[in-house]
């Protein structure tokens, strides 16, 4: 037997059948279907596992050290010694550019940068601080947001409303214009409350930066989902039985929600990972001489002209990343948006 | 002599008259037009008695002057002093002591008002009431000097300076002779300016000149504007020569990418910034007609804070020193042709300048490779290591770099170094303020004269350190009371004899750069970058291009 949603046609005993298992076991399923989602998750795999493996790459591939200048140093291209910053020979005989790729993973792959520095191995070291930003903020972000939405929605009354202003305050700064004031002041002189102290070069300082300003962003809809869900009969019965608090909240509400926040999750990741790119290109987010690929851009930026791959380099990476995590993240929702599962089914 | 060659003499001089009269119109021509200069930043206030920066002082001399000025020319001659709202250059008396200047009549301010003795004596009292950051400097020889220096709000330079309106002369009484006093009055510093002027530093308000031109407008995160002086009429072309460009803009804003691509365009026709070094090939090859290299008389330097740790030891300013390897520092320059490795402070070809590279593999004459080894071992006997420190520099492309590089030498000899780049804006005061606790900083200095004193009495000397204040150009914060004496010696010195002088400057070169409070970096070429319209590019030693002297049209 099948169940019909209004204006939708019912789904048969036999699709059901399919289905079967937990809801989790089914959404896993779907998303294994999802080529084009698996694709993608297979590019990020591939992306983390390359970033992972920077140290190996600078120390026994291409035998360099990507945080220390090396702007008198030599290197090797079809078996020739040339110098890594090349002096000009013609006309006024004036510059000195970087070497450029030279497609040989040993000797500056991806060429060098205005410090003579290997750019692939600040790339990887580079994505490594990029997704370890974005990650952690977007863990950040969407742990406090689920909080404050469970508590807004399910509490409401004063508690909601103080929680609803507290982030229309935050929501009221254009997210940038707060993530750039926000990092002016504490890129520059790290953050000190209390027991904590964080300091000015600090990757924490970026985390909790854009760990918070995307807050709203993620608490608003799951308020919203709270308070749908709090006036349900199932809760409503729950309460009649005498659940505890704790019980709705864990039980009731918060599985009910969390399908939301993992939908969420890599989306906020390929947002966060283009605040951090956008912070760092400005100077206020990563420090050197550690690298993201925002400030590996920036250090290109002066390159464009001679050795446009090591701005474009940073800059596919942070591309094909954002649009693996966008991808990846549609293929969850279709997974677990059960409303999507039975127009499929129909 | 035959017919024949009076008439051939005849006709030379009559197509010498014709060519000369041609030229002259042709000269006429080219009057009008904006000349559209740029730069990254503006250079902080406006104030030609407080502003110390070259951005500004270029434009300074066609807008305002002194009872003396530099030659407005091309190349060395620059560097001669000629009278210019003074009717001459007047021989001290009083053994060196006493300086009488006769104002010239008939000069008007930009705003219409005549110049007067006043003025001088009002403008040379400003310069210790707006606390120039050269006072000390330059200026503190004057008598009643000192307690200007000491309470600058109530400065009345009593016997010090003094006008006599029915002589139209003003005196200058000197503590001691100074052979340096006619170039302290041809900078930018001891501007005559209108005795009504605020004893504060005007900021981005512009106060009226003498000169050619008048800042008519500033906004510093925009644009700066100065236009034809309706008042002005060419008393010494020396002095003050008349323009060409009926405007003068410096725009600000643009990265220094693109204003080099707006020159090539031809949308602007200058800028201020050091070009990036991977445009310096296409400058060097495709646009080399309007690119323009000029030797300078002038070093980049890292100074390190003496009072504050880890640099009040000596051996950690000296560690610096071993472990920075020039070479590399002139490729982020743009290379060989645009700068030369250093260790000392007078530049090449600067009287007192005797070749000293203590800090090299092979110390001697000159650098040829860092000592990294001998670096750490100094870092190590100086018990330092493992210290925080922060670089801090202009954000410009070659000033970061720069920065970032001293950050991985410094991190090489085991500090933990972190860079803070900044504005242009506020750069220069900022890193001169002790309140801002500035370990190291790149830093680039051009000579305001050419005496050795212009380089280590004011970068180095007791006088120009001046705690919590943001004039106080001895960043380093170095006061040794035996060099500074020697200093004064030098300086009585070049009164009757300057070969001696220079001699004892070149020994005061040689403890400043062993005492370290520096790290010198290189010394640098000067590349003026300009549209393809720009015509009569004069370059002088003393204050660069002449601005007004190009035309557009």
């Amino acid at each position: 037997m099948g169940g019909t949603i209004a204006g939708e046609a019912p789904v048969r005993a036999g699709d059901l059948a399919a289905i079967g298992g937990s809801p989790w076991a089914i959404a896993r399923r779907r998303l294994l279907r999802n080529r084009i989602a698996m694709t993608m998750l297979g590019v990020l795999v591939v992306i983390v596992v390359l970033c992972l493996a920077a140290p190996f790459y600078a120390k026994h591939v291409a035998h360099s050290d990507p945080f220390h200048s090396n702007l008198d140093g030599k290197t090797i291209v079809k078996g020739k010694s040339v110098s890594v910053m090349q002096e000009s020979s013609t006309g006024l005989g004036l510059g000195v550019t970087p070497i450029g790729p030279t497609w040989d993973l040993h000797h500056y792959f991806l060429g060098a940068d205005d410090q003579g520095r290997d750019v692939a191995a600040r790339l990887l070291y580079g994505g490594r601080n990029s997704l370890l930003i974005g990650v952690a903020a977007a863990l950040l972000t969407c742990i406090v947001a689920t909080v404050v939405g469970l508590v807004a929605g399910f509490f409401g009354g004063v508690v909601d409303g103080v929680l609803s202003r507290l982030l229309d305050v935050v929501w009221a700064f254009p997210v940038y214009l707060l993530a750039i004031s926000l990092s002016t002041v504490l890129i520059a002189r790290g953050f000190s409350w209390g027991p904590f102290h964080l300091e000015s070069g600090s990757l924490l300082l970026p985390i909790a930066i854009i760990g918070v300003v995307y807050i709203p962003y993620v608490a608003r809809p799951i308020r919203g989902e709270v308070l749908s869900l709090r006036r349900k009969e199932f809760v409503e019965a729950a309460i009649g039985l005498g659940a505890s608090t704790w019980r709705l909240l864990w039980s009731d509400i918060l599985r009910n929600v969390i399908t939301t926040v993992i939908v969420f999750f890599p989306l906020v990741l390929a947002i966060d990972m283009l605040t951090e790119a956008a912070l760092s290109f400005l100077s206020i987010g990563v420090q050197p001489p550690d690298a993201s690929w925002g400030t590996i851009i920036l250090d290109g930026q002066g390159l464009l002209y001679t050795r446009p791959a090591v701005a474009l380099a940073p800059g596919l990476a942070i591309a094909i990343t954002v649009l693996s995590l966008n991808v990846l993240g549609d293929g969850i929702r279709d997974a677990l948006d059960p409303r999507a599962k039975l127009r499929r089914i129909d | 002599m035959s017919r024949v060659g009076k008439f051939a003499i005849l006709g030379a001089l009559v197509v010498l008259a014709v060519s000369a009269g041609t030229t002259g119109a042709a000269r006429q021509d080219h009057r009008g037009g904006t000349l559209k200069l740029l730069a990254k930043a503006a250079g902080g206030t406006l104030d030609p008695q407080v502003n110390y920066t070259l951005q500004y002082w270029q434009l300074y001399q066609a807008a305002y002057d002194g009872l003396l000025a530099f030659t407005k020319a091309g190349g060395e001659a620059a560097f001669t002093v000629v009278p210019d709202l003074a009717e001459s250059l007047p021989q001290p008396t009083n053994g060196g002591k006493t300086w009488v200047f006769k104002l010239r009549k008939g000069i008007k301010f930009s705003n219409g008002q005549p110049v007067t003795v006043n003025d001088v004596v009002a403008s040379l009292r400003r310069i210790f009431k707006v606390k120039s950051p050269t006072s000390g400097g330059f200026y503190s020889g004057i008598v009643g000097a000192k307690a200007c220096l000491a309470k600058p709000a109530g400065c009345t330079l009593k016997g010090g300076v003094s006008a006599d309106a029915k002589k139209n002369t003003v005196t200058i009484n000197l503590v001691a002779p100074d052979p340096e006093l006619k170039y302290k009055l041809a900078v930018p510093h001891a501007t005559i300016l209108p005795a009504n002027s605020p004893t504060s530093d005007a900021g981005t308000k512009p106060l009226p000149g003498t000169g050619a031109y008048y800042f008519a407008s500033y906004n510093p995160n925009k644009q700066l504007v100065m236009k034809r002086n309706p008042y002005f009429k060419q008393w010494s072309k020396a002095a003050q020569p008349a323009g060409y460009p009926d405007q003068i803009t410096q725009s600000f804003g643009l990265t220094v990418e693109a204003q080099i691509t707006a020159i090539e365009n031809g949308q602007a026709d200058w800028t201020l910034e050091a070009p990036p070094a991977d445009r310096l090939n296409e400058m060097g090859t495709k646009y080399a007609s309007q690119t323009h290299v000029e030797t300078l008389t002038a070093f980049w330097y890292a100074p390190m804070n003496t009072n504050l740790a880890p640099f009040n030891n000596v051996k950690a300013r000296q560690a610096v020193n071993f472990a920075i390897d020039r070479n590399a520092l002139v490729k982020i320059f743009g290379g060989p042709k645009l700068a030369a490795p250093s260790c000392q402070v007078l530049p090449p070809g600067f009287p007192g300048h005797v070749d000293y590279c203590p800090y090299t593999k092979n110390p001697g004459a000159t650098w040829s490779a860092p000592d990294v080894a001998k670096a750490k071992q100094l870092v190590k006997a100086s018990g330092t290591a493992g210290q925080k420190v922060a670089v801090v520099s202009q954000d410009d492309e070659v000033n970061k770099a720069v920065a970032v590089y001293l950050q991985s030498v410094l991190n090489q000899i085991g500090y933990k170094a972190s860079v803070k780049p900044m504005s242009a804006n506020l750069f220069f005061t900022y890193a001169q303020n002790t309140k801002n606790k500035v370990q190291i900083n790149v830093q680039q200095w051009y000579q305001d004269y050419p005496a050795a004193s212009d380089f280590l009495n004011i970068l180095f000397g007791c006088d120009s350190f001046h705690p919590g204040s943001d004039s106080s150009i001895n960043i380093a914060g170095f006061c040794d009371k035996k060099i500074d004496a020697q200093m004064k010696h030098a300086l009585r010195t070049a009164l009757e004899d300057e070969p001696a002088a220079n001699k004892e400057w070149a020994k005061i070169d040689k403890q400043v750069t062993d005492a370290a409070p520096m790290a010198t970096l290189f010394t640098p070429k000067h590349i003026d970058f300009v549209s393809k319209r720009v015509g009569n590019f004069t370059f002088s030693k003393q204050f660069y291009w002449l601005v007004s002297q190009s035309w557009v049209q």
